[in-house]
């Protein structure tokens, strides 16, 4: 009476690809991942059966199925469902730039060695942000279709024009009794000049401190130098303060990875629990500045850092199996793509690219750019990534422009060489900046490429750690959703 | 465990009753033990029917009375029954002091499940369906919550939409839960009529049993089951009901229930809660013991991964029908005292169980089928006989065999 399992399969139902894509492993066997970047690890022998179209396994056809890379012949059901998890995971396209980033002055009392935009000599203010300029970012920046809006604040040293900031939270605020978007405020700043008048404003208008903290003391002050050499110092009482008065959680803290970086990812992990941190972002070498120029020396210092991060990643995977909880950020990103629907919410890592539609920023001479490296690029005398000023532009003309459809067209990935048919591309993102910054173009040659050599390298990493360790399982569960 | 039937021990009633559902309405303030039967229609002759407790001498002479047998005694004001024809049978319905209260609607369905533990019959029982529209009209409007319960309430199409209304109607504020395997919602204009009459307490319980359809279809035993239920699921989801997955876990979809759970969390995520259940070893699953049989034990990592990732996906998840002492430690907090009360017991190796207060216990059913891992435990979830570091207070009460299954079910009064 009971049918089985096996017969009712192989007797009826025939069986067809859907899109997916593949890749081997080195540490051997075969990933398969579909339409939405849902994935599947194959041994070779079960991958050849894909390929083949040889269905008779029932363990394997189960596992096919659900992860919709085959489906029962016109069985409209896996279809509905990959149609539904794509719309899913691009809604937030249609509801284009959340985040605006206001340069409000270049003036910075730092001097970091890998700082290209900062005027740390400058006492006058021909670096500041026009108030006018403000207003009229802010105009551009409510015109955006996305419900949350957050403004950030950069500089050079933002608090160095703390009477600007002011200025524009409270005129946001007005503006946004008519807009009734969720508004939200974030400061980067080293903390160095924070002083109780500005603690007291930020409690009143609940804004978010983003600082730079680099790692340990030694490191922290040879790479951010100061009169003083105290960067370290001011950075940690900084953050004290605003935690204190604010909030443990309203600080957030950023690190730059330079060379000397590369041989202590655990002394910088180390620094960040110490600190209370639960997140730490282990950002790659940034390729603006002299290294743009070399592409061999970028490929090196790429697998110099990639060394540092899986040395880094390991141990924070070591420090939450022992009871410390702390997320890598970066990996967070990643597994985002490879567990949920979710696009990842993280602009440098979004296809189409984040430039213009996650992010714009506004310079302090009011001209509107796609992206924070986009501004870098133009103070090294290239200005791709201008897409017009606050004074003569509107947010559809910046959105419409030239300038930001040719590089979000041109380096969407699902239509890239090797990035169309690469079984990682939904795990990736599109960034014509770094492309443009270091090969000349939006697309760039994917194997000289450090951005695509992160995702290869890392999200294999992090589909065999989810593979093979149940503690892994959970805690990039947990990442993902977080 | 109650008994929710039982026979008449006296009865007066000579001719053929015409309405079959009643409310049992206090006599008169002092008294328990008397009830005027109270009919949905008012005009009907129910009026002068009396309930009698068994022990209670009748009332007056001349009085139509029916007397409830001793098991039924727990019967009190409000409670709805049903009487046969000739009275000679009481049926509870519904209880105003149960833990849940369930109106089954058919015994009819188009699924015919390996573990069903109600098997479906094919022959004509709408009168179950009457039923049911009586008994809302009768239920109090503080009324918690009831539940639908089948065979397949949707089989009835149109007259399930009207119940529903029905419900909306006279029992604004209560919760309404249906069991159904989801198929009839894939006719969207189906999902879409149901949707307009249920009220916003109303959730469909509806029954996932793979990531594909070769397992889903193969445990319900109907073809193209798989596809009708995701499509009805989406379906609801779609207009926005309130929708509860239920997997029960046997043979078949335990080895499985990681991959199920990963299939709700990538594309069913919307869904507003999942049920993971124990096997209840009633009628085909006893049929089907060696097909459907596991001890939970042997899935107990599988159960707790799946747990973990629905949780972390924030999906209200939870687990029903298992013992504390078969599940890992670190899910115990979604573990639900589910089993209905009339139902539930616990056996005798509980007693000494250290969070016995807090596990859902048995099905009477249980002693066609349980773990063999049953055994008291602490309250951070180490077995009693192997509590770390206080071994010296064990050894004294030693004797492994104690703790060992034996017969099974005991009540929990034994």
């Amino acid at each position: 009476m009971v049918t089985s399992l096996l017969q009712d399969n192989q007797e009826r139902k025939v069986y067809e690809w859907l899109p997916f894509r593949f890749d081997r492993l080195r540490s051997g066997g075969v990933v398969v991942t579909n339409m939405l970047g849902e994935w599947l690890k194959l041994s070779d022998s079960e991958f050849n059966d894909l390929a083949g179209k040889v269905f008779s396994k029932p363990e394997l056809l189960i596992k096919l199925t659900s992860k919709h890379i085959i489906r029962i012949k016109n069985d409209k059901l896996p279809v509905r469902l990959l149609a539904l998890k794509i719309a899913t995971k691009n809604k937030n396209l249609s509801y284009a730039t959340g985040l605006h980033i206001f340069v409000v002055t270049l003036r910075c009392e730092h001097a970091c060695e890998y700082c290209q935009v900062s005027r740390q000599n400058s006492r006058n203010t021909e670096f500041d942000m026009a108030e006018s300029d403000a207003y009229a970012a802010l105009a551009i920046a409510f015109m955006s279709p996305s419900q949350n809006i957050k403004l950030e604040f950069q500089g050079g040293e933002s608090l160095l024009n703390f009477d600007l900031i002011k200025k524009i939270v409270i005129r946001a605020q007005e503006m946004n009794i008519r807009f009734k978007k969720n508004l939200a405020f974030v400061i980067a700043t080293n903390l160095a000049v924070i002083d109780d008048e500005i603690l007291s404003f930020a409690k009143t208008h609940n804004i978010f401190f983003s600082t730079s903290l680099d790692g340990p003391s030694s490191l922290h002050n040879a790479n951010r130098s100061r009169p003083g050499k105290n960067s370290w110092e001011l950075a940690i009482s900084g953050i004290e303060r605003v935690r204190k008065e604010l909030g443990h959680d309203q600080v957030s803290a950023l690190m730059t990875t330079t060379d000397r970086s590369l041989t202590m990812p655990k002394e910088i992990i180390d620094e960040y629990v110490r600190m209370g941190f639960q997140e730490i972002f282990l950002r790659h070498l940034s390729p603006y500045g002299h290294a743009v120029k070399s592409g061999a020396n970028l490929k090196y210092n790429n697998r110099r850092w990639l060394n540092f991060y899986f040395e880094g990643l390991e141990y924070i995977i070591e420090l939450n199996r022992n009871g410390t909880e702390i997320v890598e950020i970066l990996a967070s990103t990643y597994l985002k793509k490879m567990l949920t629907n979710s696009s990842g919410g993280y602009v440098d890592l979004a296809t189409p690219t984040g430039a213009g539609l996650g992010a714009l920023v506004y310079n302090y001479d009011g001209d509107i750019y796609a992206s924070d490296e986009g501004r870098m690029l133009k103070e090294m005398g290239d200005e791709t990534f201008k897409l017009g000023s606050v004074r003569t532009h509107t947010f559809s003309d910046v959105l419409l422009s030239d300038s930001l459809l040719n590089a979000v067209e041109e380096s969407f990935a699902p239509s890239n060489p090797m990035c169309s048919d690469c079984a990682f591309e939904s795990h990736c993102g599109s960034d014509p900046v770094i492309h443009h910054a270091t090969q000349g173009d939006f697309v760039g040659f994917k194997p000289s490429s450090t951005f695509c050599e992160r995702t290869t390298e890392i999200v294999p990493f992090l589909m065999e750690k989810y593979e093979t360790d149940r503690f892994c399982r959970d805690l990039f569960t947990r990442w993902s959703v977080r | 465990m109650i008994n929710l039937y039982g026979r008449a021990t006296n009865q007066s009633i000579k001719r053929k009753l015409k309405r079959l559902v009643y409310r049992l309405d206090k006599h008169s303030e002092n008294e328990s033990d008397w009830f005027s039967l109270c009919s949905s229609d008012f005009q009907d002759e129910a009026r002068s029917l009396t309930l009698v407790k068994n022990g209670r001498i009748p009332p007056d002479e001349g009085t139509e009375y029916v007397t409830a047998p001793a098991e039924l005694g727990y019967l009190v004001n409000g409670d709805i029954i049903s009487l046969s024809v000739d009275a000679s049978r009481i049926n509870v319905i519904w209880r105003g002091n149960a833990n849940a209260n369930s109106l089954l609607l058919t015994e009819r369905c188009d699924n015919y499940c390996l573990m069903c533990s109600q098997p479906p019959k094919t022959k004509n029982d709408d009168w179950l369906l009457d039923q049911a529209f009586d008994a809302i009209s009768l239920m109090p409007q503080t009324a918690k919550e009831i539940g639908f319960t089948g065979g397949e309430p949707t089989f009835y199409g149109q007259r399930f939409i009207d119940l529903v209304g029905h419900v909306d109607k006279c029992l604004p504020n209560t919760a309404l839960h249906i069991l159904s395997n989801g198929r009839k919602f894939s006719d969207f204009s189906f999902a879409e009529k149901y949707a307009s009459f249920a009220n916003k307490n109303t959730m469909v319980g509806i029954p996932v049993y793979g990531a594909e359809e070769t397992l889903h279809d193969y445990v319900v035993q109907a073809k193209n089951a798989f596809n009708e239920t995701v499509n009805g699921v989406l379906n609801l989801g779609e207009l926005g009901q309130l929708i509860e997955i239920r997997v029960v876990l046997h043979k078949a979809t335990a080895p499985q229930i990681v991959q199920i759970a990963e299939f709700i969390c990538r594309n069913l995520p919307f869904v507003d809660q999942v049920a993971l259940m124990g096997l209840e070893m009633m009628g085909l699953a006893r049929g089907n013991f060696s097909q459907v049989w596991i001890d939970p034990i042997e899935y107990i990592e599988e159960l707790a991964e799946a747990v973990q990732m629905l949780a972390a996906n924030k999906i209200h998840t939870m687990v029903y029908n298992h013992q504390l002492c078969v599940l890992h430690h670190d899910i115990w907090r979604f573990a639900v005292k589910s089993i209905s009360d009339w139902k539930n017991e616990y056996d005798a190796v509980c007693k000494s169980c250290e969070v016995v207060d807090t596990c859902g216990g048995f099905f009477h059913s249980a002693k066609y089928g349980s773990s063999s891992h049953i055994q008291p435990m602490t309250r951070d979830g180490y077995p009693l006989t192997n509590r770390p570091n206080i071994q010296s207070l064990v050894t004294s009460v030693s004797n492994q065999d104690t703790w060992k299954r034996r017969s099974i079910p005991v009540t929990a009064s034994d």
